[in-house]
């Protein structure tokens, strides 16, 4: 007996611009299974659900529903083919409590919260939830309102089931918690999709993956019938060759030494754990890992702006010799100690420049307080400005254009020449070409190599695997906040570092060179 | 003397009441409308425009005046001068995007100057020598009050002595609360307040909630002014009589927590404190100026104890004061 499909998906492209975000995906999912949409960042997998779900509408091809083709063109519309997605971000009103945010914008007839309670309750024990419907969101932690968030669309009566990395919030235990919840609603008949990107949840969970690669859909296999490498193999593909120079680095000595060091977000949650490097002057250290795995934070530690709870960030000074710890100062104390730490953070227009700024005011940021005079002195940012416009190939009207109107590759040229012009010994960049086309990306890399030539120690947070390894001279993993691995930008695979990437128990010590 | 302080202070807390009761409709929609005052000033001029034309109507003679007319057709004029008010508020903050601040300062500037003009041009018509307006006939209609209220003594006086407009602003903020904590459309509005982005993806108009929200809140606090002029005033109109009151209607709407019964209570607390200075013997001039500080004074107090208490129940709704773009997700 051949089954009905639930949601079958045939050619289905979606364009943003000149990105290709989906590019004739056909995806089939059927009901009493789980599906998994496995694939890097930016691969296309919260596009594809958005068309599900109506937030997008495919430019081509088609989505069936049971059998019929389905137009869906807005989350009213996913609902009534009882499509029900739980996004990333949670949709909820913090005053309420959970069950006025479950029955919000329903039109149920008369108004009574007593019997949505007792509805709620129904739908809890038959899937196994733990909810107190009169619970404000406030109050609840990040699993609570995602259970809010599911039962919300069990509510509504759905029975296609899209979960966006639903996991990524969690702790170990909520997500066995949560996984047996959604096995349970898989035996009951319904279809559940899953976004996810954990190797180890995709093979414990799924009965099919569905793998994504830069927009384009790979394949499906199942699940009982696959392992790690050969997922990892369809999620990162073949090696491309992109030809950046890099050199020997010259000789390297330990710049910026982190030990034991450790991290708690403001939910609580462990987000750093026990990181301990090295990064080498005149060498460019590669961050790698899945986003949101705490590379953010570790910069940030580093650059005086986030919490450490313990561990050392000794700095070696150069000139000096001297040894200084970083934990816990300020960026200005940070400065004041003489430490030349240059930070390109991953959101540019937010922390790096104010956007209704000029490209002068902006210089300014780092150099305001040289000086004795009451008035500021302009002329230097003011020729910095004029030198980062020429060298670089800012395309700006002028010098006192608000950095805000530039294009995304001219902001990120704009920043990294002012972090660059003051004569780093260390430079951090998060994400420095995301959002660049690839001439500015190539001056981005080249920039970099020019500052590791000069012996700074430049750590590079970067996302694109081919990218890593051909710019870095070594490549550390991060997953879940811990160090998963180092390896040789020289030797090693996109396969390696892929496995490393997905692998979330730490195994074994960190290897430096 | 007791009882008529407290009558005096529930006299002087009405306006207030109807000032905060239709200003806490509006925040729940996520909209600090601070045009209140002069939207109130409106409401006040445009019952006291209407009334002045019914009683030239009928040749100044109470004789000729229907009861029933001549306290509807204030009313309705109150109604529709301040829902205007309120409409040229949604207009700027909600379609074109405004900042909120500014668009209410401004509408209660342009409110205060619209009612002293008219007004002014009023007194000039009538060519009075007193730079007033006595729309005495009006008013008495609007102070009847219950016939047998008198006959039961103290209890008469301090709960059946007073105009109906009092009655009304007590219903509506009854009936204020019951709609936003009992209801679908007050679980709606209040979603639009606190979380605009998650009222529009669960299918909540955002747009209509808050035109509805604010213009009907206008129209309430626009009732405050012709409560004012006709009642408290007794249908005397002189320009800049109507005071701060619309100030200390938005004030009261941080001492009720958002929450119209409370404000019920919170109103004639401000009206005895605003009053007290009158009963307490032996103040100079200047005690007496201190002592009309007291309902801000109290304002600040319960500030300072909720943001202590940080439970979200007692906070401002959470957008309140930003403006909503759908696209900006």
């Amino acid at each position: 007996m051949t089954k009905q499909s639930a949601i079958e998906l045939k050619n289905i492209t979606k364009v943003f611009g000149k990105v290709v975000a989906n590019k004739n995906v056909n995806l089939t999912a059927y009901r009493g299974e789980i599906l998994s949409i496995l694939g890097e960042n930016g691969s296309g997998k919260t596009t594809l659900m958005n068309m599900i779900s109506g937030i997008y509408f495919p430019d081509e091809g088609q989505i069936f529903i049971d059998g019929q083709e389905a137009v869906i063109a807005s989350p009213k519309d996913a609902f009534k083919y009882k499509i029900g997605m739980i996004h990333q971000h949670f949709k909820l009103v913090d005053a309420f409590s959970a069950a006025e945010n479950i029955v919000l914008g329903l039109n149920e007839g008369k108004y009574d919260l007593k019997a949505s309670t007792e509805k709620i309750k129904e739908i809890s024990s038959q899937y196994g939830f733990e909810i107190n419907p009169e619970k404000k969101i406030y109050t609840m932690s990040v699993s609570e309102k995602q259970t809010v968030e599911i039962i919300k669309v069990l509510y509504r009566g759905a029975d296609i089931l899209i979960l966006d990395e639903p996991t990524a919030v969690l702790t170990p235990q909520e997500t066995e918690r949560l996984f047996s919840i959604l096995r349970r609603m898989r035996d009951d008949g319904k279809c559940i999709i899953i976004i996810t990107h954990k190797l180890h949840e995709v093979l414990s969970l799924s009965d099919k993956v569905a793998v994504l690669r830069k927009g384009e859909y790979v394949g499906t296999v199942i699940t009982a019938e696959t392992n790690e490498s050969e997922l990892t193999e369809m999620m990162v593909g073949k090696k491309v060759s992109l030809n950046i120079d890099r050199s020997e680095p010259v000789d390297p000595v330990p710049r910026l030494v982190i030990k034991d060091l450790d991290c708690i977000d403001r939910n609580g949650i462990k987000i750093l754990d026990d990181i301990s490097f090295t990064a080498n002057s005149g060498e460019i250290l590669g961050i790698a890992g899945i986003a949101g795995s705490g590379q953010r934070e570790l910069l940030e530690a580093i650059a005086g702006l986030q919490q450490v709870q313990c561990g050392e960030i000794v700095y070696n000074d150069p000139k000096t010799g001297k040894e200084e710890n970083l934990r816990n100062k300020t960026p200005m104390q940070i400065r004041d100690l003489g430490v030349r730490l240059s930070f390109v953070p991953e959101d540019r227009l937010g922390m790096g420049l104010v956007g209704n700024m000029d490209i002068t005011d902006n210089m300014m940021l780092r150099s305001y307080r040289k000086g004795r005079s009451v008035f500021l002195e302009r002329k230097g940012p003011k020729d910095l400005a004029q030198h980062i416009i020429e060298d670089l190939e800012v395309v700006t009207p002028g010098a006192s254009t608000p950095v805000r109107r530039l294009s995304g590759g001219n902001v990120q040229k704009v920043l990294v020449g002012r972090e660059i012009a003051a004569a780093p010994t260390v430079l951090m960049a998060a994400y420095p070409v995301r959002g660049l086309d690839i001439n500015s990306s190539y001056l981005i890399y080249n920039l970099l190599n020019e500052q590791k030539k000069k012996g700074v120690a430049v750590i590079f947070v970067g996302e694109d695997l081919d990218v890593l390894i051909e710019l870095c001279d070594r490549i550390m993993v991060i997953g879940s906040g811990r160090i998963t691995g180092t390896v040789d930008g020289r030797t090693t695979t996109k396969e390696e570092i892929g496995l490393l990437m997905t692998k979330t128990e730490q195994q074994g010590e960190v290897q430096d060179e | 003397m007791i009882i008529q302080f407290i009558c005096r202070a529930i006299l002087l807390g009405v306006p207030l009441l109807y000032g905060s009761t239709g200003e806490i409709l509006t925040e729940k929609s996520g909209h600090l409308n601070l045009g209140i005052p002069g939207t109130m000033y409106v409401g006040a001029i445009s019952g006291v425009v209407g009334s002045f034309l019914y009683e030239n109507a009928c040749g100044n003679d109470i004789a000729n005046m229907n009861p029933f007319l001549a306290v509807i057709i204030p009313l309705v004029c109150a109604l529709v001068g301040a829902s205007l008010m309120g409409l040229i508020y949604c207009f700027l903050t909600v379609t074109l995007h405004a900042n909120q601040n500014v668009t209410g300062l401004a509408l209660t500037t342009l409110g205060i100057g619209l009612g002293n003009f008219l007004g002014a041009s009023l007194i000039n018509i009538t060519k009075s020598e007193l730079p007033s307006i006595a729309l005495t006939k009006t008013s008495s209609f609007f102070s009847a009050k219950l016939p047998f209220a008198e006959k039961l003594g103290w209890f008469g006086e301090l709960f059946l002595s007073h105009d109906f407009l009092t009655y009304l602003a007590i219903v509506i903020a009854v009936v204020a609360t019951i709609v936003l904590k009992r209801t679908r459309v007050g679980l709606n509005l209040r979603a639009v307040g606190e979380n605009p982005a998650t009222a529009d993806a669960a299918g909540i108009n955002v747009t209509k909630y808050k035109y509805f929200a604010t213009c009907i809140g206008s129209a309430i606090a626009g009732l405050g002014g012709l409560q004012y002029v006709m009642s408290y005033a007794s249908g005397v109109w002189s320009n800049n009589a109507f005071g701060d009151r619309g100030w200390m209607a938005i004030a009261l709407v941080i001492f009720a927590l958002w929450n119209p019964s409370i404000a019920i209570i919170g109103a004639f607390a401000f009206g005895a404190l605003c009053n007290a200075n009158n009963y307490i013997q032996g103040l100079g001039t200047e005690t007496q100026e201190l002592f009309k500080m007291l309902p801000y004074v109290v304002t600040i107090i319960v500030l300072i104890i909720t943001s202590m208490r940080k439970k979200r129940e007692y906070q401002p709704p959470e957008s309140l004061g930003l403006p909503y773009f759908r696209e900006e997700r």
